[in-house]
């Protein structure tokens, strides 16, 4: 078990350094290997002192105040949607959950959009305001979901889907009603709507590092309970689970980790649906494997896709929740289709 | 001797629906016990109370005295395990993925299953007979196969009572024979408390050495078998004129129509 779970990591691993090294290599200005090499290595301690200044410092500059930073974000964004997405999947147990399908998403972005058109400050009591905005946000439609969507103590797919959408689209507007009240440009409807990981703001990028990382390791220890609950809700009561208190927490955690990867990318779709299911094929159900091998290939996939968003019609960018929106509605309604 | 699992003047409903009226009775540690009864008369219903997964409208149950819902419950699972009478699931975990589950009372959050709890699942699916099923998918078998898989999980919970709906309703006879001989061999040997619904009679009558009979979600007797298999009785309860056959050797008579 632990060898699969190794082998696979290491597969993932393999493919988000590869998507990594294409985004930080690939763009308008091409960028020489040697040269992003040796930058590296001068930032490292004691090391770092004895490499050769031989590049231009706006080859620097690109590097460490561009490119990285994107590249980062765009890891931890992928990886976060794609792990919300294996969650909720295995929770609710329908291959058709996903933060953004299920209005999570979109609660996080009105609260992030609030913060910021409010002009509330950068921190509230030591807290960041946009993460803590976009997880209350989150966690507000998350509820609405849900209390929605129950019908006699079930979840049918149907009316968790329908509620999702409502809820989708009712923050929707409420965002673009607030965007055009307060006079900002299209460009900042099309981020929250569409996301992008351009406008960022960079000096949340170690909120989004630790956060990002803790709540996916706190995910990680119950992987063992999502598979059992994923078995179904009395499986999990028979084999020991506490499945409300787990399902509880969990809704909790992914909320969370939607609101951070929201509050800095905007609305980007589909991620959460296409790489869990994926993963899923390549590695088995078992969420010890699953999460790891889906937050991989999640990272390296927005990355990917990020790549694509520059580079296509460059100059122009486009947004990159319509490269993941192109890719993956055709596969939602694949899914639709065979589950029937 | 103390009731290894006792139910305590149960009542529940489905909304309006009355499905148990006032259930109560016990059973003993290493008893062999089967809930019989005609269709609806609530032992499913009766059987999802004892394994938590349904909460009672009133009443109780106790496992060794205490109340089950309100102990520990990976302690519950430890110790008793349950048979549902199907299950489905949507993402296609293998037969011993599905088999190692039931160690899942066992192992700590903080670690990974060990060599021990690989070999019980090993040995469990051994017994149930899927070791040749190992790799496949739940969802590509047939209902019997699922059905041996889900005994086998419970196998490797190693429990002390073990709860069945149906457990060979899905199975052709070969693997009903296996099936409740080896239920009944962890009930002698192993001295597992074993306590099964049925609604053939005649199965019923042959394994089990005590026998609650449900009308109506009320207890209409209880006793050992041969008490409870007779002509009157069945009269009584499911409506039909039968003959009952003795044959030599058997404890209890077979049920003809
Ligand atoms: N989920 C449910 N919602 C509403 N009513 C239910 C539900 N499950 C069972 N019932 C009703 O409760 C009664 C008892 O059902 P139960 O499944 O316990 O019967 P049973 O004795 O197991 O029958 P069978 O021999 O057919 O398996 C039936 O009348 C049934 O219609
Ligand atoms: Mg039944």
């Amino acid at each position: 078990m632990k060898a699969r779970v190794i082998k696979y990591i290491s597969l993932g691993l393999v493919f988000m350094l590869g998507c990594a090294a294409a985004g930080i290599f690939i763009g308008s200005v091409g960028l020489p290997a040697k040269d992003v090499f040796n930058i590296f290595l001068s930032k490292v301690p004691l090391l770092g002192g004895h490499i050769p200044h031989t590049w231009q410092s706006g080859v620097e500059d690109i590097l460490l105040k561009l490119r990285l930073p994107r590249v980062i974000l765009g890891l931890f964004v992928g990886a976060s949607l794609a792990v919300a997405g294996a969650v909720f999947q295995g929770l609710l147990r329908n291959p058709l959950a996903e933060p953004y399908l299920l209005g999570i998403s979109s609660g996080a972005a009105l609260g992030t959009a609030l913060v910021v058109l409010l002009n509330i400050p950068f921190y509230l009591l030591f807290i960041p305001s946009i993460p803590l905005a976009a997880f209350c946000g989150g966690l507000v439609s998350m509820f609405l979901v849900y209390a929605l969507a129950r019908t006699k103590g079930k979840l049918p797919v149907q009316t968790l889907l329908l509620s999702g959408v409502v809820i989708n689209f009712s923050f929707s507007a409420i965002i673009m009603l607030f965007i055009t009240v307060s006079n900002k440009g299209l460009a900042e409807i099309t981020f929250w709507m569409l996301g992008s990981l351009n406008n960022a703001n960079f000096a949340l990028l170690p909120y989004i590092i630790g956060g990002c990382t803790l709540i996916m390791g706190i995910i990680y220890l119950f992987a063992n309970d999502l598979n059992v609950i994923s078995m179904g809700e009395e499986t999990a009561v028979y084999l020991g689970v506490a499945a409300e208190k787990v399902k509880k927490l969990m809704f909790v955690l992914t909320s969370l980790l939607t609101g951070l990867a929201v509050s800095v990318s905007g609305l980007i779709g589909f991620v959460g649906l296409i790489v869990p299911h994926i993963a899923r094929l390549i590695a088995g159900p078992d969420h010890r494997v699953l999460l790891p091998f889906a937050a991989l290939l999640g990272a390296g996939f927005l990355v990917l896709a990020d790549v694509l968003c520059r580079t296509l019609f460059s100059p122009v960018e486009i947004p990159i929740g319509v490269v993941t929106a192109i890719l993956g509605g055709p596969f939602f309604l694949y899914l639709l289709k065979r589950k029937k | 001797m103390t009731a290894a699992l006792e139910a305590k003047n149960i009542i529940f409903g489905y909304g309006e629906k009355k499905v148990l009226k006032n259930v109560s009775f016990s059973v003993a540690e290493k008893d062999f016990t089967g809930i019989i009864g005609p269709n609806g008369s609530g032992k499913s219903t009766l059987l999802k109370i004892l394994s938590r997964s349904l909460q009672p409208g009133s009443g109780s149950v106790l496992f060794n005295g205490k109340d089950i819902f309100k102990l520990d419950t990976k302690l519950v699972a430890s110790k008793i395990a349950i048979v549902p009478q199907e299950e489905l699931s949507i993402f296609p975990f293998t037969v011993f993925e599905t088999v190692l589950m039931g160690r899942a009372p066992y192992i700590s959050r903080f670690s990974w299953e060990s060599r021990e709890d690989i070999s019980i699942a090993e040995s469990a699916m051994k017994l149930a007979d899927v070791k040749h099923l190992r790799d496949r998918n739940l969802d590509e078998l047939s209902g019997g196969e699922r059905q041996r898989v889900l005994i086998a999980r419970a196998l490797a919970q190693m429990p002390k009572i073990l709860l069945l709906d149906e457990p060979t309703s899905h199975l052709d006879i070969n693997h009903q024979f296996d099936i409740l001989e080896l239920i009944r061999k962890l009930n002698e040997n192993a001295g597992i408390t074993v306590l099964m619904v049925s609604h053939d009679i005649n199965i019923a009558a042959k394994y089990c050495k005590e026998l609650v009979m449900l009308k109506d979600g009320k207890i209409f007797k209880h006793g050992p078998s041969c008490e409870v298999i007779t002509k009157e009785i069945i009269k009584q309860v499911y409506g039909v004129d039968v003959r009952l056959v003795k044959f030599p050797g058997a404890k209890t008579p077979a049920v003809l129509i």
